[in-house]
């Protein structure tokens, strides 16, 4: 038997309260260890299909899985475990006066105490390259250096899959890099919500395109990128004067 | 701890003051500060004894008195406050060089001036040994009500992020050619300020949000905790009793 993948989404729809429709039926799985970026235009619903794959959002109707396991008001707990949500403002994710405190709240909100969970703190900050500042107040840190602890935040709780919601934004180019090296030494699965086109072929094997509240493409990123049509069809534009080569280099 | 910016309140440093755990010193000051307040205003050596008590635990703490004498400017509404009262006061009256005035508001000058004085040097001891978040943690040990511990902590957290906003805020007004010379540039500020107040609160909802996605329940997990042995009460407690004893004494005196 296969194991369940690490992500799994069926029909879900879902309208908010003043009757915007936001999602029209989102089908999509992500298989373990896979790396996945989720494109989409401005307003496409991105956000709320983050919101629902960690039971923040409820579904209005279809399912969401994670590793096997249906969101559900009973299950939250262990589902807010398994989805490492990684914030676009590091401010707010990074809430508590101290880097360790910050990276130990949710491990400790699972139970985990004493001499395991200062491991898991120092691990996950060793898994971002920042050992060195667990005392420090988050915002004594770098822009690049938040980004990280807030990956590291998550990591502490070793969930089944990494969701990032635009992890490059912001970050000046070295910034970027180091971050890139970072997700690509994880192994986990990861789910990236960006619209910068080149971080995604730089990372991820297979993109999809939301657009409209449903899933408007799937594919090997380099393949939907050197589509012109199928971009600008969901108001995606590669950088001027970069171009998708045929093959990898 | 390895930062190298601090609070301007604290003055970092490891001696026995600021090795206590908060959740000592903090009862230790407020007692300290009701027994000052019980101490009769004529017995002017026990408000000596007090002061010393206060220097000896500066001392031990190696806060110089400088540090404490600066940070004393907060008193100073209270002062003016204090030396109004002769003038104002009513009753029988007393010539000090040439000018008359009140005997009993000369007593209530007096009166607030020591209590309060002693009681602004303690809170300034307990904030120059005891950093921020060590106070909070105190206070939760003290089973303070959490909502309020936490409103604090993030206040705590978010002060900077909130003043760089504000700060953000008034280049932008500045670079447009806005400068706030008189009352009619009230309204312009009077929005700004509803602008940030709206921008914190939706980042009040963000961080909710971002407390959730990582299993937050509604109480904040213990992380770090500080305990106090029997020995760390015994030590903070020698502050209050030592002025418990004389303020006995002068009640007994008078």
């Amino acid at each position: 038997m296969t194991p369940s993948p690490s992500l799994r989404v069926q029909r879900l729809a879902y309208a908010y309260p003043d009757g915007t429709q936001a999602l029209f039926g989102v089908d999509l799985t992500i298989g373990r260890g896979e790396r996945v970026a989720l494109l989409g235009p401005n307003g496409a619903g991105k956000t709320t299909l983050v919101m629902h794959l960690n039971g923040i959002l409820t579904a209005g109707h279809g399912t969401v899985e994670v590793a096997g396991l249906p969101v559900r008001k009973n299950t939250l707990g262990e589902i807010r475990r398994r989805v490492g949500l990684v914030f676009q403002d590091p401010d707010d994710q990074l809430f508590m006066p101290t880097v360790r405190e910050d990276v130990a709240f949710g491990p400790a909100n699972l139970g985990v105490r004493g001499a395991e969970l200062e491991h898991r703190v120092k691990e996950a900050l060793e898994r971002v390259g920042l050992p060195d500042i667990a005392d420090r107040p988050p915002h004594h840190l770098s822009f690049g250096q938040r980004r990280r602890v807030a990956v590291a935040t998550v990591l502490a709780m070793r969930p089944e899959i990494l969701v990032l919601d635009e992890p490059s934004s912001n970050l000046d180019p070295a910034s970027r890099r180091e971050l890139a090296e970072i997700l690509r030494s994880l192994d986990v699965t990861v789910l990236m919500v960006t619209h910068d086109l080149p971080y995604a072929l730089e990372l991820c094997e297979r993109s999809l395109i939301l657009s409209g509240g449903v899933i408007a493409a799937d594919g090997p990123t380099r393949e939907i990128l050197a589509d012109d049509a199928l971009l600008a069809a969901h108001r995606l534009e590669l950088p001027y004067g970069f171009a998708v080569a045929d093959r990898p280099s | 701890m390895g930062a190298g910016h601090h609070h301007q309140l604290y003055r970092p440093g490891d001696t026995v003051v600021h090795r206590l755990p908060p959740q000592c010193k903090l009862p230790a000051v407020a007692a300290f500060a009701v027994v000052v307040v019980a101490t009769p205003r004529d017995a002017f050596w026990a408000f000596g004894v007090h002061a010393l008590l206060l220097a000896g635990v500066a001392a031990a703490a190696r806060v110089p008195a400088g540090f404490v004498l600066r940070r004393m400017v907060v008193e100073v509404p209270f002062v003016i406050f204090a030396l109004a009262l002769p003038v104002i006061g009513l009753g029988a009256r007393v010539e000090v060089l040439g000018v008359s005035l009140s005997a009993e508001g000369l007593w209530a000058a007096w009166n607030i001036l020591a209590k309060a004085t002693l009681g602004v040097v303690a809170s300034i001891l307990l904030a120059a040994t005891t950093e921020p978040r060590m106070m909070l943690l105190g206070a939760r040990r003290l089973r303070l009500p959490q909502t309020l511990v936490q409103i604090a902590m993030f206040m705590l957290r978010y002060m900077d992020v909130i003043l760089d906003e504000m700060r953000r805020m008034r280049v932008a007004r500045e670079s447009r050619g806005f400068a706030a010379r008189d009352v009619r540039q009230v309204p312009v500020l009077a929005k700004s300020a509803g602008a940030l107040f709206i921008r914190s609160y939706e980042r009040g909802e963000r961080v909710h949000l971002a407390m959730l996605s990582r299993g937050y329940n509604g109480s904040m997990p213990i992380i770090d905790d500080v305990r106090a042995s029997a020995a760390s009460w015994a030590v903070a407690a020698v502050l209050p009793a030592a002025a418990l004893v004389t303020a006995a004494l002068s009640w007994s005196l008078s």
